[in-house]
């Protein structure tokens, strides 16, 4: 069995299911935004809102007839600020505890931090878990495994959703990592019109269902899957000419286009943290007073690890001072990673096009009409 | 070890970033055992007497007496930290230095020719060298703790110079700029404060001054778009960072 179907009641007994084993992180309200959280309730999902997502704006409402969503729709929203980088590299993590003497320095790790609860992500979008896949690359292919990163991820059950309603400023199709989702997924949902398509992708995500009430699948439920994702490809506007990577960034280096987004670039790192891909962070020395011994240098405390940004001044700084200290270095170097460096470095751009970047800018920076701008000479 | 001596030191201020020394309950017996608190108005009596290893100077200069006080505050340190919005950056004060003090005067005392004052309040940084900045209105004890230990161990202070928007996507605060347009300082504000505002759905208004490289003109360009007129932007900016804001915004449109 790699599909099956259940009717749209029947998504209560899934998630009942997976909530006496795991802990269920989904959509949920929370102020006017659909932020990923832990729910208690499949009530908490925000069934039949629709969002309308400009650049650097983001304004949550009930779907109405205007947006042509159907009215039994319940996956009819998009992404939010936040994706699984919150979970599986959360923004503020102890690496470590230590203390320091006399007789040197001895290191502890809080056995605590490594959750051992597995976590079931429902809802996941086909742009989150291509993003997934890439943190993956960065922290568990590289030559040092990120220890915290790997048993998050093990322990966690992707319940995926496929798009049928993208956002405005989604172009996952240019990117190719959506609107369907192919793979990496434990199980992939697809809303018909009056019943879920479920398909396979692992045992645990088989186990699921086991004892469930499931129907079987027929021709007609997986074409009308293929018209609704056609249907959905043909709404999403923005696109990136992917094929022109990495060299039209490489070429225009020097281009009149980054000093003019310098102007309208807060260097805030708002894109860097609500992007799914953005990994990088800084680590310090959290240590208290209570921590200190009159007796110096004894003292004790903890190394931290935290999301960074490379807007932030700081970032790259290193004794002398910082390599890009201008903000139009500064955006360059974000924009001809994600797009650019990436390729040579992890052999694929490190945009999925999930948008979060355009909406969650307050200034509505569009980095596909950056990238855009770029051909203009 | 022999105990860094500490003097705590007040000009034109409201006395609430002192407080917050008063207030750090659960570290004020560590910062006993290991400084040893020579002065400090707002907590003893002890009299002014001596050289300090480290002084923590709050409110601003905005009378002429200050001027040589802060000279001789100065010569008495071997480092000096400014603690808060007025230290740092003149203050609510400051306001008057965009109008002026006479003005400021009527409206405030019922006698305004016995206030004698500069007409502007200024930053201590302006006046003696300056080792260490907090930020704030008032400060973070978290930061004023990490500050003392960095002396103490020497080693740099870790405190953010980066964007508020940093500290409310790490706290996962839902964005009321983006989703609610609200006009909100948070994109050039220093975090610092642990996003107290915005975690109540309310606006940053800048207690933690303009953060390292913050484009001032882009954020009131969008706020004018919002239907923000230009005083509406300018009375967001003038505030108790109201000198440090504006400096960062003339220096920007350079």
């Amino acid at each position: 069995m790699t599909k099956a179907k259940i009717k749209k009641d029947h998504l209560k007994l899934i998630f009942d299911r997976l909530k006496t084993s795991h802990r269920i992180i989904g959509p949920k309200v929370e102020g006017n935004v659909i932020v990923l959280a832990e729910i208690a309730d499949l009530r908490d999902i925000p069934a039949g809102c629709k969002e309308q997502q400009g650049r650097g704006t983001y304004r949550l409402g009930k779907n109405s007839s205007q947006l042509s969503v159907a009215s039994s729709q319940i996956f009819s929203f998009s992404v939010g600020p936040d994706s699984f980088k919150r979970f599986m590299s959360p923004p503020v993590r102890e690496n470590f505890a230590f203390k320091k003497s006399k007789k040197g320095i001895s290191i502890s790790q809080n056995s605590s931090q490594v959750r051992e609860i597995s976590t079931a992500f429902i809802g996941m979008r086909a742009c989150d878990i291509a993003a997934l896949r890439l943190l993956d690359k960065v922290f568990l292919e590289g030559p040092v495994k990120d220890a915290g990163y790997d048993s998050l991820r093990r322990n966690s059950l992707i319940v995926g959703i496929n798009c049928l309603y993208p956002g405005d400023n989604c172009f996952c199709s240019s990117m190719d990592t959506g609107p369907v989702i192919r793979d990496g997924f434990d199980m992939a949902v697809t809303e018909l019109d009056d019943s879920f398509l479920l398909e396979i992708g692992t045992v645990r995500g088989r186990e699921i269902l086991n004892g469930l009430p499931i129907d079987e699948v027929s021709d007609k439920d997986l074409s009308e899957k293929v018209s609704k994702i056609e249907k959905c490809k043909k709404m999403i506007k923005k696109s990136i000419k992917v094929s022109e990577l990495p060299w039209l960034i490489y070429r225009n280096l020097e281009h009149p286009r980054w000093a003019d987004v310098a102007g309208r670039c807060l260097a805030c790192g708002n894109c860097t943290q609500v992007c799914p891909t953005c990994f990088c962070n800084s680590s310090y020395d959290n240590l208290q007073l209570s921590g200190i011994s009159k007796k110096l240098p004894e003292l004790s405390g903890a190394r931290i690890r935290t999301w960074d940004s490379c807007f932030s001044t700081n970032f790259a700084r290193v004794h002398g001072g910082n390599f890009r200290p201008s903000r139009r270095a500064r955006y360059r170097q974000w924009m001809s990673h994600k797009l650019a460096y990436w390729i040579d470095q992890f052999g694929s751009p490190g945009c999925v096009g999930c948008g979060r970047c355009i909406t969650w800018c307050p200034v509505g920076i569009d980095i596909t009409q950056e990238l855009e701008a770029l051909h203009a000479r | 070890m022999k105990r860094p001596r500490i003097g705590v030191f007040k000009f034109t201020s409201c006395d609430g970033c002192q407080l917050t020394i008063l207030n750090m309950e659960d570290e004020i017996l560590d910062i006993l055992e290991l400084f040893d608190i020579a002065y400090f108005r707002e907590a003893t009596d002890k009299p002014l007497r001596g050289q300090f290893d480290i002084s923590i100077v709050e409110g601003s200069i905005s009378t002429d007496w200050q001027k040589e006080d802060i000279v001789d505050i100065r010569e008495r340190s071997r480092h000096l930290i400014t603690i808060g919005a007025c230290a740092t950056s003149g203050g609510l004060q400051a306001l008057r230095n965009w109008a002026s003090l006479s003005s400021y005067k009527k409206h405030v005392y019922p006698s305004p020719d016995m206030i004698t004052a500069l007409s502007t309040s200024t930053p201590i940084s302006d006046h003696v060298y300056v080792d260490y900045e907090l930020w704030g209105c008032p400060i973070n004890k978290d930061a004023l703790s990490e500050t003392l230990i960095s002396f103490l161990i020497g080693k740099r202070p870790g405190i953010p110079r980066y964007s508020l928007c940093m500290e409310c996507k790490r706290h996962g605060i839902p964005c009321i700029l983006v989703s609610n347009g609200e006009p909100c300082l948070g994109p050039i504000t220093k975090a610092g404060c642990g996003a107290l505002c915005t975690s109540f759905e309310r606006p940053c208004y800048g207690c933690f001054g303009p953060k390292d490289d913050a484009n001032i003109e882009s954020l009131m360009r969008y706020f004018h778009n919002l239907g923000l007129t230009q005083k509406d932007c300018i009375s967001l900016l003038d505030k108790m960072n109201s000198y440090a804001y504006r400096k960062v915004r003339i220096e920007g449109s350079k």
